[in-house]
């Protein structure tokens, strides 16, 4: 693994307006205080992803993570911040250089069911981007779909099925395949195991493992699940309402985590108990993140609070090597 | 502890265009009062459609066709829906993994609550409300009152959840089915249910049934587990000794394919192949196809055997006690 990103992330930003309707502007003009809504998703976030890593991403749900993961492949545009792919801007490239990058970077979603079409058979699936994009010349399609479905574990004989005719862990492999076929260098994984069974789940995430050392990729691994995200990752970025609170090397970052809210997903990884468990459950809910709490996100939650949460954000700042972390009580200690 | 339910040679069939699907094949287990038990599989084992003969929900094309359910000494496929009708809400209930089952979207919950109260209590309406009251503290819901004048889309994911357990517990029964009730919950809140559940159990003396494809979650919580596969249990004890000591392989080889720290990076050990469709099974053993063990003897269906003290496993090679899984 070279230590030169291949991807990064500067204070990127998406906020989701919704804008009055027809009564609510009415109502404003007539002098009501109406202001549109806006959610931050994503709050100036930044990151670095190297060439060869697996960096996850965890948070739980509507923390902004598969927003996040979605500006990365190119899905949806920054509202602020940019995007660096090996250095370029990739809302500023146009014609050729754009879309090379728009192939480099593939994403693998969660429900294979919604994000293959129904009516359209493997082979068309998986080889219809490579041959648009004149990557296969039209002859050699057939032979190069066989060639993915291999590699993805799935009997080439099985090219002319309709996605209905798999089974959910097989759908997850065409997934993958076509997000190969067109040879990225690059691999979003949103959530792309978790509607799996605990059996097929191992199958697909031994795949990864094994495409990545094949190809050489690098993913970004967005998941809930930090028991999946600590056994693939090389580095692990913890997300709440929309920004990042930790980042470090994933052996460290789980067994010594620094912030309050990294330490009570740690302690929820399900582990095999041999005897009966107490759950020490953290208190509270996510906020909602229409009307994020002042400050510090995770303050009305955090058994550590003090007064300077409920007022500041907190920085993101070094903490030890290669470790981030987003909490006044680091100030404190030092 | 007394026996609660009694569950014998148990079959449920599905009667489908393209054949009749049995999934649920000959289950036999028991359950203690105050004893938590998990029902674990993965997709198509026939643990949700366990549970959900025993209240009698299985709807057509699909019917209870065999065996007998003993509840405190009541057969309830005998008894059937004038006896279910009885027992439903008041003595057993169930806690569905979408609490939208359970709810209804257009009406508040104190009307969903006291009209269950009412439904098997002759109590006034004042009386009711005060129980649902009681019912939402209990799961951890602060400001009762306020919150009875909500609707159910009113409240997250995590918050409806327990709306359906305090439901579940309106009536202090005696036995609560589980289908998955935390598996669409974040992990912060699926703690704090876990915790509440269990702090419930251990007070009322309620019976539990947790069924769940997450071995992970029901290790901390349940005293005894059961494993199915393709309609069948396949392997039962106590939850400590099978998971430190499983004897089917499936077994094994479920625990063995759950990510956990220690072994980072390292590839995980995976079952191979899918889960058999129930219209078209294997002969003999169900699971010989994806198993490391099978040989000629596998062609017979083993039976569920006693191995042990209060274990049972249905294998011709079941691991022993000397293969210890390392405990990572």
């Amino acid at each position: 693994m070279s230590q030169e990103p291949i991807l990064t992330i500067e204070n990127v930003s998406k906020r989701f307006t919704k804008d009055l309707d027809l009564a609510e502007r009415a109502a404003r003009k007539l002098g009501a205080r109406i202001a549109p809504m806006t959610v931050h998703a994503v709050d100036d976030v930044s990151l670095s992803i190297r060439r060869g890593e697996v960096l996850g991403l965890v948070g739980e749900s509507g923390c902004g993570k598969s927003t996040l993961g979605r500006m990365v492949a190119g899905l949806s545009a920054p509202s602020s911040g940019r995007i660096l792919h090996e250095g370029r801007d990739t809302a500023k490239l146009k014609g050729a250089e754009a879309r090379d990058v728009a192939l480099k970077v593939q994403m693998v979603f969660q429900d294979p069911m919604s994000s293959l079409n129904p009516r359209m058979r493997v082979r068309d699936i998986i080889g219809e981007a490579p041959q648009v994009h004149g990557l296969v010349p039209r002859a050699e399609v057939d032979a190069y779909v066989e060639r993915m479905l291999a590699q993805v574990g799935l009997d080439p004989a099985t090219a002319r099925r309709y996605p209905h005719q798999f089974s959910g862990g097989q759908r997850a492999r065409v997934g993958i395949a076509r997000a190969l076929a067109v040879r990225p260098d690059f691999i979003v994984c949103d959530e792309s195991v978790a509607a799996l069974d605990v059996s097929i789940q191992a199958q697909v995430l031994n795949l990864f493992a094994e495409l990545r050392e094949e190809f050489g990729l690098t993913y970004l691994f967005v998941s809930h699940d930090l028991g999946v995200v600590e056994h693939i990752s090389d580095r692990i970025a913890v997300m709440y309402l929309g920004r990042l609170v930790e980042l470090g090397a994933a052996e460290d970052l789980i067994a010594r985590p620094n912030h309050p809210y990294t330490r009570a997903l740690v302690a929820e990884i399900p582990s095999f108990e041999t005897g009966k468990k107490t759950y020490h459950a953290i208190k509270g809910e996510i906020p909602s993140p229409m009307n994020p709490p002042r400050g510090c996100h995770f303050h009305p939650r955090c058994p550590h609070a003090h007064d300077r949460c409920r007022i500041e954000v907190p920085r993101l700042r070094d903490v030890a090597a290669g470790r981030l972390s987003a909490c006044h009580l680091n100030d404190r200690a030092a | 502890m007394s026996q609660l339910l009694d569950v014998r040679d148990l079959q449920t069939q599905f009667f489908t265009r393209d054949g009749v699907a049995t999934a649920v094949d000959g289950v036999s287990f028991t359950l203690n009062r105050g004893e938590i038990l998990g029902l674990v599989g993965e997709s198509g084992s026939g643990k949700s459609v366990t549970g959900f003969s025993i209240l009698g929900l299985v709807d057509p094309p699909g019917r209870v066709t065999g065996g007998q359910i003993l509840f405190d000494g009541d057969d309830l496929v005998r008894g059937g829906e004038p006896l279910l009708r009885g027992l439903r809400g008041k003595r057993i209930a169930m806690i569905f993994q979408d609490p939208m089952m359970t709810l209804n979207p257009v009406l508040r919950i104190d009307t969903q609550m006291i009209e269950t109260v009412q439904a098997h209590a002759p109590v006034s309406r004042a009386e009711a409300r005060a129980r649902a009251e009681e019912a939402l503290v209990r799961v951890g819901i602060s400001s009762p009152a306020e919150r009875l004048k909500s609707y159910p889309h009113q409240f997250s994911g995590g918050m409806r959840q327990r709306v359906a357990i305090a439901i579940a517990l309106l009536h202090k029964p005696d036995l609560i089915i589980a289908d998955e009730p935390t598996t669409a919950l974040d992990v912060t809140i699926q703690a704090q249910i876990l915790s509440e559940v269990q702090a419930l159990c251990s007070q009322s003396g309620t019976a539990l049934i947790w069924i769940t494809h997450d071995l992970a979650v029901v290790s901390g919580l349940a005293d005894r587990l059961a494993v199915m596969y393709a309609g069948r249990i396949i392997e039962e004890g106590p939850t400590a000794e099978v998971i430190a000591r499983p004897r089917h392989p499936y077994t094994r080889g479920l625990i063995d394919s759950v990510p956990q720290g220690k072994r980072h990076g390292a590839r995980l050990a995976q079952i191979p192949g899918m889960t058999p469709s129930l219209l078209n099974l294997p002969e003999g053993c169900k699971f010989a196809p994806r198993c490391p063990r099978a040989d000629a003897a596998c062609a017979v269906e083993p039976r569920l055997d006693p191995s042990g003290p209060g274990r049972a496993v249905r294998c011709h090679h079941p691991h022993g006690d000397s293969e210890t899984r390392v405990l990572s």
